[in-house]
């Protein structure tokens, strides 16, 4: 799995971190998404798909391997 | 006649204080582009399906300048109200400038500084559970915990004093209900608000502390990548209102949902790790959110095949598509561990609800304190005698008895 983030899009709701905290953060100054973890390990993968279906401003993709 | 034909009265008047009323499912189905008529007696449009709201929602074409002079105003106050005053126009709507704005006051509510405050949230939660068990049940959860806990929050972020919190409280309320107050009143209570605002502002000028208006006053001016005195104040202002009636209502609005049915009050006790899913389908599932969002047209356009022309203000209803059988399966039950919850009860794009970490924890620390504390909690009334608040932007229950 891969993951990408657009910072444009993001509004900073939180909700990646809240949910995926080792894979997001926010950056401190603006509280925009910071990509911790870009190739995810397998057993975050269910916490990932979470983060990007519920994010508000749709700012997380996820690749799954073909 | 069907919904298609007949203009709704809006907000569509509901019986029982936690159901959704029918309209909602006859209108997704058959009018997802209704007529309604405001309580200002002027003519919107409603969306209540889940794809057309939060796509309006993510739309920068429908914006939020209800003070237009051909928008719709919500309600018969001259400057009809929260969204349409002059106030509200200040905070800027779209592109760079809005981005700014939300980022300089975004940083004060990321995830971490959220959960950095999880042990004072508790200690608060448990102050007032204390308080209200000493009065004796049965209790009002409501006014006892649900409107003191993000009162007292939010005030600490923004550096004022918690004593004040029964003048926030009426000022809010005067800002956030659409019929209950006349015009007078309403402009009466907000020049007030401003002025306690300004005078705050001058003190921290003079000497600043650690809160959030604090830093935004040391960001400096526009010129300075910050914000101008005038948005320092009603930023200030918009966020003690959204900080009060919205998380305060939610809690009340919650644990009655979760109580009316106790099993599942149970379920949370033998599992309490599905607090965090159990709040996401509270916020889901409330169906007394409020006004919804209103957003005003300023080029035609097309919505669920509906051409809308210029001019058109459009009313989200997020809590009717959250209902929305095409957007959740078996959308009318409560399932305390659905995953994902993608629902829109904080909207949806670049606006949507920039306190929602805040929000959240909230809610998942009163409901983890509340099932540690008070594990035999139950509604001390038939769940058919709660009552609604009515003509509020924000909706909530008038009390919410309890015993435990």
């Amino acid at each position: 799995m891969k993951v990408v983030v657009d910072e444009d899009k993001c509004c900073g709701a939180g909700q990646c971190v809240l949910i995926a905290p080792e894979v997001f953060d926010q950056r401190e100054d603006d509280g925009i998404v910071v990509l911790l973890e870009p190739e995810p390990a397998v057993e975050l993968h269910g916490q990932v798909r979470e983060a990007a279906a519920v994010c508000p401003a749709a700012a997380i993709e996820v690749v799954e391997p073909a | 006649m069907s919904v298609n034909e007949r203009v709704l009265s809006y907000p569509i008047p509901v019986e029982a204080a936690l159901e959704p009323p029918a309209e909602w499912a006859e209108l997704r189905g058959a009018c997802p582009v209704a007529h309604v008529t405001l309580p200002s007696g002027d003519r919107a449009r409603l969306l209540t399906r889940y794809e057309d709201v939060k796509q309006v929602l993510a739309d920068p074409r429908f914006t939020r300048l209800l003070n237009a002079p051909d928008a719709a105003r919500l309600s018969d106050t001259e400057d009809g109200g929260l969204f349409g005053s002059e106030m509200a126009a200040i905070i800027p709507d779209s592109g760079e400038e809005h981005q700014r704005w939300r980022r300089l006051v975004g940083r004060w509510f990321t995830a971490k500084r959220m959960s950095a405050l999880r042990p004072a949230m508790a200690r608060i939660a448990e102050d007032l559970i204390d308080e209200m068990v000493e009065r004796g049940a049965p209790g009002d959860l409501k006014a006892s915990l649900g409107f003191p806990l993000p009162v007292y929050v939010i005030c600490d972020m923004l550096g004022v004093p918690a004593a004040d919190r029964e003048r926030f409280s009426y000022w809010s309320d005067t800002l956030l209900n659409l019929t209950r107050y006349g015009k007078e009143e309403v402009e009466a209570a907000q020049a007030e608000f401003f002025q306690y605002m300004s005078d705050h502002l001058a003190a921290r000028r003079a000497a600043p502390g650690e809160d959030l208006l604090s830093e935004l006053i040391a960001a400096g001016g526009p010129e300075e990548g910050g914000l101008s005195d005038i948005q320092i104040l009603v930023t200030g202002m918009a966020l003690l209102v959204a900080g009060h009636e919205t998380t305060a209502n939610m809690i009340g609005k919650m644990v009655s949902m979760l109580l009316a049915d106790r099993s599942r009050w149970e379920r949370l006790l033998a599992d309490p790790a599905l607090v965090r899913t159990a709040v996401e389908e509270s916020l889901r599932m409330d169906a007394n959110s409020g006004f919804g969002l209103p957003r005003y047209l300023k080029e035609e356009t097309e919505v669920a095949g509906t051409s809308l022309p210029r001019g058109t203000t459009v009313i989200c209803s997020m809590a009717a598509a959250n209902r929305d059988e095409g957007a959740f399966e078996a959308a009318d039950r409560m399932d305390l561990s659905r995953s994902p919850n993608p629902h829109l009860a904080f909207g949806a794009g670049a606006h949507s609800c920039l306190g929602q970490a805040l929000a959240r924890t909230e809610l998942q620390v009163v409901l983890e304190v509340l099932l540690r504390r008070l594990p035999g909690l139950e509604l001390a009334v038939p769940v058919e005698e709660l009552r609604r608040v009515e003509g509020l932007a924000v909706g909530g229950l008038q009390t919410v008895p309890v015993r435990w």
